[in-house]
């Protein structure tokens, strides 16, 4: 068989038409930044899709780890008063 | 069916974990596992398998469409076809990438399809010797792939599941297309009725097989269903598709080539007669009728595109340090 050399891979981010922020669809491999656009173009948004496409490096990305999770993300779960349900508010003062 | 291969049983290395209690409980709390997080071995392996096998599917399964895209009766139907054929295309493609977050590259994926080590769907292995031919897939072979693809897009591992969501969403737009090729032809002249007829004596059984062997012989399948990864056992899926390809059949006025078809009142289930799991054997071995045409057809798209990668790739190296000037 041939030694092919690896293309490299490319995270794929469509905004879609309804103005929302650019969302992950996928990822692709292409040979540069042109040809992973071109091709994430005819992969991702061949039925309306979105009208506006990032294409990242997937090495560029940083994750946090999934071993870190409890530490990262557990201390939000305790601090219920940063959400507006926590306050009681007399109901005749109607819609706040 | 796509993924109908599956049911070997995995190895497992010496000293390796068969289970593990978190990791279990994690997916009987539904939650999703994702690349990367810790899982067993064996997990990984099963999964890497099942993913390529149902891209590989895909890619393959452009063979027998696109053997009548040139000869599409109307400029409507080679555009939907051509439509179809790439959406396939992009399968492979989502489906690819999921299986590389566990640590496989494409490369060796594509490798593996093209030395005939990995396995594909055997009903691609069938060939498309008439225009109803595209008809009798899209309604059957599509239809087989919505059943199976379905409960997918709740499988534990949360790349595969998301790129099942982004298939189904595509996939009833082929079964639509092929069932109005049914319908046209059905209501057609007597020989076009003769043609529809014929496609669906050919693809009815190949199309209950895609559903992979009965239960008892399908040792992999508890392990998998115990992963989350299926959803249904291989019987549970052929039945559903029976029950809902029946009725169709009867609008379209043609006849489902198994003389045992009954309805089951107390059930009410469709039982079909026996598949011959022979030929469904021979098939997976690499003896059906086009198993070596489509291998030869592959490789032979791979080769010849080899030249475009290359270029690509020498293309990019020499408008690097460009950039990086600018
Ligand atoms: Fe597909
Ligand atoms: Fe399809």
């Amino acid at each position: 068989m041939m030694s092919e050399h690896p293309m490299p891979l490319w995270e794929v981010f469509i905004r879609s038409r309804t103005g929302q922020s650019h969302r992950h669809v996928g990822s692709l491999h292409a040979a540069d930044a042109a040809l992973a656009l071109q091709a994430a173009r005819d992969v991702y948004t061949r039925r309306g899709e979105g009208n506006s496409i990032w294409v990242v490096p997937a090495a560029s990305i940083t994750a946090s780890d999934p071993a870190e999770r409890g530490m990262l993300f557990e201390p939000a779960e305790s601090k219920i008063y940063r959400h507006p349900t926590f306050y009681t508010i007399p109901d005749d003062v109607g819609h706040m | 069916m796509y993924t109908q291969a599956l049911n070997e049983r995995e190895t497992v290395g010496p000293g390796e974990p068969v289970a593990d209690a978190a990791f279990q409980a994690r997916i009987d709390a539904e939650e999703r596992i994702e690349a990367n997080d810790w899982m067993p071995e064996a997990y990984r392996r099963t999964l890497i398998r099942q993913i390529s096998q149902h891209a590989h599917s895909e890619i393959v399964g452009m063979l027998p469409e696109g053997n009548w895209i040139t000869r599409a009766p109307s400029l409507r139907r080679k555009a939907a076809l051509l439509a179809k054929v790439q959406d396939e295309g992009g399968h492979g493609l989502y489906l690819y990438a999921a299986a590389e977050t566990l640590g496989v590259t494409r490369e060796a994926l594509v490798e593996q399809l093209l030395d005939g080590r990995a396995k594909y769907s055997s009903i691609f292995n069938y060939p498309t010797s008439s225009w109803a031919d595209i008809g009798a897939i899209g309604w059957l072979v599509d239809g087989a792939a919505i059943m199976n693809q379905i409960p997918l897009c709740h499988c534990s591992y949360g790349p595969y599941a998301r790129a099942m969501v982004r298939v189904c969403k595509e996939e009833s737009f082929h079964q639509r297309q092929g069932f109005e090729i049914m319908l046209t032809l059905s209501r057609g002249s007597p020989a076009q009725r003769a043609m529809a007829q014929d496609a669906l004596d050919r693809w009815w059984w190949p199309s209950l097989m895609m559903f992979g062997p009965p239960d008892g012989e399908s040792q992999h399948s508890d392990r998998s269903m115990q992963w989350k990864i299926k959803r249904f056992t291989n019987d549970a899926l052929r039945q559903k598709f029976v029950d809902a390809t029946v009725p169709q059949a009867r609008v379209l006025g043609l006849a489902i080539p198994d003389p045992a078809l009954r309805f089951d009142a107390a059930t009410q289930h469709w039982v079909h007669g026996p598949i011959d799991w022979e030929e469904f054997r021979q098939v997976l071995a690499g003896n059906g009728p086009c198993n070596r045409e489509r291998l030869a057809a592959r490789r032979r798209a791979h080769q010849a595109g080899a030249w475009v990668r290359e270029a690509a790739l020498a293309h990019a190296a020499k408008q690097q340090p460009a950039a990086r000037a600018a």
